[in-house]
């Protein structure tokens, strides 16, 4: 081995090569300079310059997201840092791998109150799947590999690690990345045996089943969507994916009930309610999907697959815990099933889907496009049709719009949608898609968004201007934060507080200062040709849909209530009435 | 679940790597999920495997408790979560410095009392006593409340340290 010593910087760069990184998102600063040094004199690594570090952040789960790979960002010190902690959050919520590098100010003056100083590792602590403070320059390279391993293996998370700038000066010898068995945190992956084999059982025991399958699911890998795929359609039950869940299993196959939750269809949530035997993959029964916990799905045997132990039984309990990969688990099942001879109840089965049919027919998402106002609903189910056959990313922004596009945008592939799930980020998809669309030069990347949450990141314009990246932000524009009205609507009595977006800039104007597109449509005779304008065009665009300001998004099951106590329409909306247990709930 | 009434007492042991952040990683867990701590002790266990060990004493739900070992557990520098209360016999031990002013008659009244609960003075002057005590937790509880009508004036304790009872160390499966 060589025992050549290079500075602090050159052996992140190093371990950075040697993790198989191409690309990193960042913005620079004092603390970074050396870092900063060496990206500037190799080209292994190309660096991202973003406009704000929380746009770093997400368009570092944006590639990771769309790849599977981990997304790495580097910051400075200080605010740099801080500036990232909402990125790290939404990272640590949906289970998204990150390495985030952060400036620090030398050792000797940590503790000080230093220039751009801040307690960089106490703020990250409870936001991060781990974090780091590297003191010694000898431990340099097997943090940085470390921290790769931590942010991929197990349940995936973002870590950061901080490295003060005296550092990155220091010299010392580089270490090569040890293998993945060598390291002490290893979460197991293979399901024990004899609970895979009473899940098996229980699966093929039922009489009205349901798989709820969740982003776990996607990331185990491609590999645990081809296998779930498999095993759903072996045994004829009916699937329901979360909102992080989307595309885990194909939207147009038959077997698919839509998005579960909050805001989900009406087959899916009842199909939840009713079933004998529920099969949860890589989902964790978070409040958006349960509702009201003690009228949750009551009369059923539950199945949780879960590669993180402390998902399973943390709000509801569950009959058969299986910890494990998904993609391992999914195959050691699949054989089970095969090997036993399992058959599904084909009689019930055949009157459970009887029953499903019943609610699919209430059509719950059908919506009525008049001549006069755009209907939001209308653009997204366009862009699924126009844009068929092609490669779709969508990224989304939070509010109505992302439920709606959540909701119509159908994913027959897994990796194709990136929205802020728990933690429900305005300002998420803009970004994101700036990191998906550098993973993905030649794809269409759309980032749906409202018009509140495009202004609360809009500065990343600007990079998508330096970097050509031909994305499509797709303004739904209700000039409301529109889903704080809807709540605001149906909980508190019509009193607007604050939810009006007055003063709106000129969505057109706007894309033209940064030499991009800028459509506008404010009729429903014109949307198609905007949008087949959108996607035809090879600059970036920004596309103004003026839609109805007084749509409301449904079906809803309002907090607090269970899944048979949802909203379907504007007409049930009238005749609810949430109770004050609800109220509290967020 | 709000369902499930039953709190019940554990004490968890948990061996850690001996890393800078860990307690306040632990701390945190439990403060940021609002989970309860009794008690907590740290200390190296051994320096040359850079080990720790933490004895917690919480409080909570089964359902809770379950969660508590988990989320522990997925700690990165986490080697290995034990809830002594439920995984068989286990000795408690806990050590409680306890200053009594008194004189006269009262002064007397003490020794006897950390005579009879084999505590020692290990500081005196003319009008007080420092007695050091050792044992599980409801002993220096009756212990305190005893001293406290006689004149107890400052109180340190350790919190509960544990260890399982029989030939098999916490490390083992390491
Ligand atoms: C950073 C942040 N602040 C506040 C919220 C609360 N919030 C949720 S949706 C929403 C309104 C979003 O408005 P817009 O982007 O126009 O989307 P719409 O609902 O109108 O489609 C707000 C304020 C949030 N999710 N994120
Ligand atoms: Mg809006």
């Amino acid at each position: 081995m060589s025992t050549e010593q290079i500075t602090g910087a050159k052996i992140v760069l190093k371990s950075l090569n040697d993790q198989g990184v191409d690309v990193i998102f960042g913005y620079p600063g004092g603390a970074v300079l050396p870092l900063y040094d060496e990206i500037f004199s190799q080209n292994k690594v190309r660096h991202i310059l973003v406009r704000q570090e929380a746009g770093a952040v997400h368009a570092a789960e944006g590639y990771a997201r769309s790849t599977g790979k981990v997304g790495v960002v580097l910051v400075t010190s200080g605010p740099g840092a801080t500036n990232a902690v909402t990125g790290l959050t939404d990272a640590l919520m949906d289970s998204i791998p990150l390495v985030c590098l952060t400036g620090q100010v030398p050792t000797h003056l940590i503790g000080n109150d230093a220039f751009q100083e801040c307690d960089t590792t106490g703020i990250t602590r409870p936001c991060t799947k781990h974090n780091y403070l590297v003191k010694n320059v000898n431990d340099l390279a097997k943090t940085v590999h470390e921290a790769f391993h931590v942010a991929r293996s197990g349940r995936p998370g973002p870590v950061v690690i901080d490295l003060p700038k005296d550092v990155m000066m220091a010299r010392a010898e580089y270490l090569p990345p040890l293998r993945k068995e060598a390291f002490k945190y290893n979460p197991k992956r293979i399901p024990d045996a004899d609970l895979a084999n009473d899940a098996v059982k229980m699966i093929a025991s039922a009489k009205r089943p349901i798989f709820y399958c969740g982003g776990g699911v996607i990331n185990s890998g491609p590999g645990a969507s081809r296998l779930l795929t498999q095993f759903i359609r072996l045994t004829g039950y009916p699937c329901t994916l979360t909102l992080m869940g989307l595309g885990a299993f194909p939207a147009s196959d038959t077997q698919f009930l839509g998005m579960l939750g909050m805001h989900g269809t009406y087959e899916a949530n009842l199909a939840m309610h009713e079933c004998d035997v529920m099969i949860a993959i890589g989902a964790r029964f978070d409040d958006r999907i349960t509702g009201r916990l003690d009228s949750f799905s009551p009369n059923s045997r539950k199945i949780h697959i879960d590669i993180d132990p402390s998902s399973i039984n943390k709000n509801v309990n569950v009959d058969v815990p299986v910890v494990g990969d998904v993609e391992e688990t999914l195959k050691v099942m699949i054989d089970l099933w095969k090997r036993e001879k399992c058959k599904s109840d084909q009689k019930s089965l055949k009157q459970w889907w009887k029953k499903i049919d019943v609610w699919r027919s209430q059509n719950c998402l059908k919506f009525e496009q008049g001549k006069d106002k755009i209907k939001p609903q209308y653009p997204i189910k366009l862009l699924r049709t126009i844009t068929a056959g092609r490669e779709l990313f969508i990224t989304t922004e939070v509010g109505q719009h992302q439920m709606w596009a959540a909701q119509y945008l159908a994913f027959d592939k897994p990796n194709r949608w990136m929205t802020s799930g728990g933690l429900g980020t305005m300002g998420y998809g803009l970004p994101a898609a700036v990191g998906v669309q550098i993973a993905h030069p030649e794809a269409l990347v759309v980032d749906i968004s409202g018009e509140a949450s495009f202004l609360m990141n809009m500065q990343e314009l600007s990079t998508i201007g330096q970097y050509r990246l031909p994305i499509k932000i797709l303004i739904l524009n209700n000039f409301y934060m529109g889903m704080v009205r809807q709540w605001q609507e149906l909980m508190h009595g019509g009193r607007y507080a604050e939810s009006y977006m007055d003063s709106l800039p000129d969505f057109v104007k706007l894309a033209e200062t940064f030499n991009m597109v800028g459509l506008r449509a404010t009729k429903p005779t014109e949307i198609e040709k905007v949008l087949k304008e959108m996607i035809e065009t090879e600059a970036p665009v920004i596309c103004d849909i003026h839609v109805d300001p007084a749509e409301n998004c449904f079906p809803m099951i309002p907090s607090g209530a269970a899944h048979n106590e949802m909203l379907l329409s504007p007409a049930d909306q009238a005749v609810s009435n949430t109770s004050e247990e609800g109220m509290v709930l967020v | 679940m709000a369902t499930e009434k039953f709190i019940n007492r554990h004490t968890i042991s948990i061996l850690v790597e001996n890393e800078p952040g860990v307690l306040a990683r632990v701390v945190g867990l439990f403060s940021g999920r609002g989970y309860n701590i009794e008690s907590l002790t740290v200390a190296e266990t051994s320096q040359e495997n850079s080990l720790s060990r933490i004895t917690v004493v919480t409080a909570g739900t089964p359902m809770i408790i379950e969660q508590i070992k988990a989320q522990l557990d997925r700690l990165v520098p986490v080697y290995k979560v034990s809830d002594l209360t439920i995984e068989g016999p286990h000795v408690e031990r806990e050590l409680a410095l306890v200053k009594v002013v008194a004189t006269g008659e009262k002064r007397v009244e003490s020794l006897r009392i950390a005579d009879i609960f084999r505590a020692r003075a290990v500081d005196s002057t003319n009008e007080s006593f420092v007695f050091e005590i050792v044992g599980a937790t409801q002993k220096l509880d009756a212990f305190i409340e005893l001293m406290k009508p006689i004149g107890l004036v400052d109180i340190s304790r350790t919190g509960v340290v544990a260890i399982a009872r029989g030939i098999i160390p916490l490390s083992e499966e390491m």
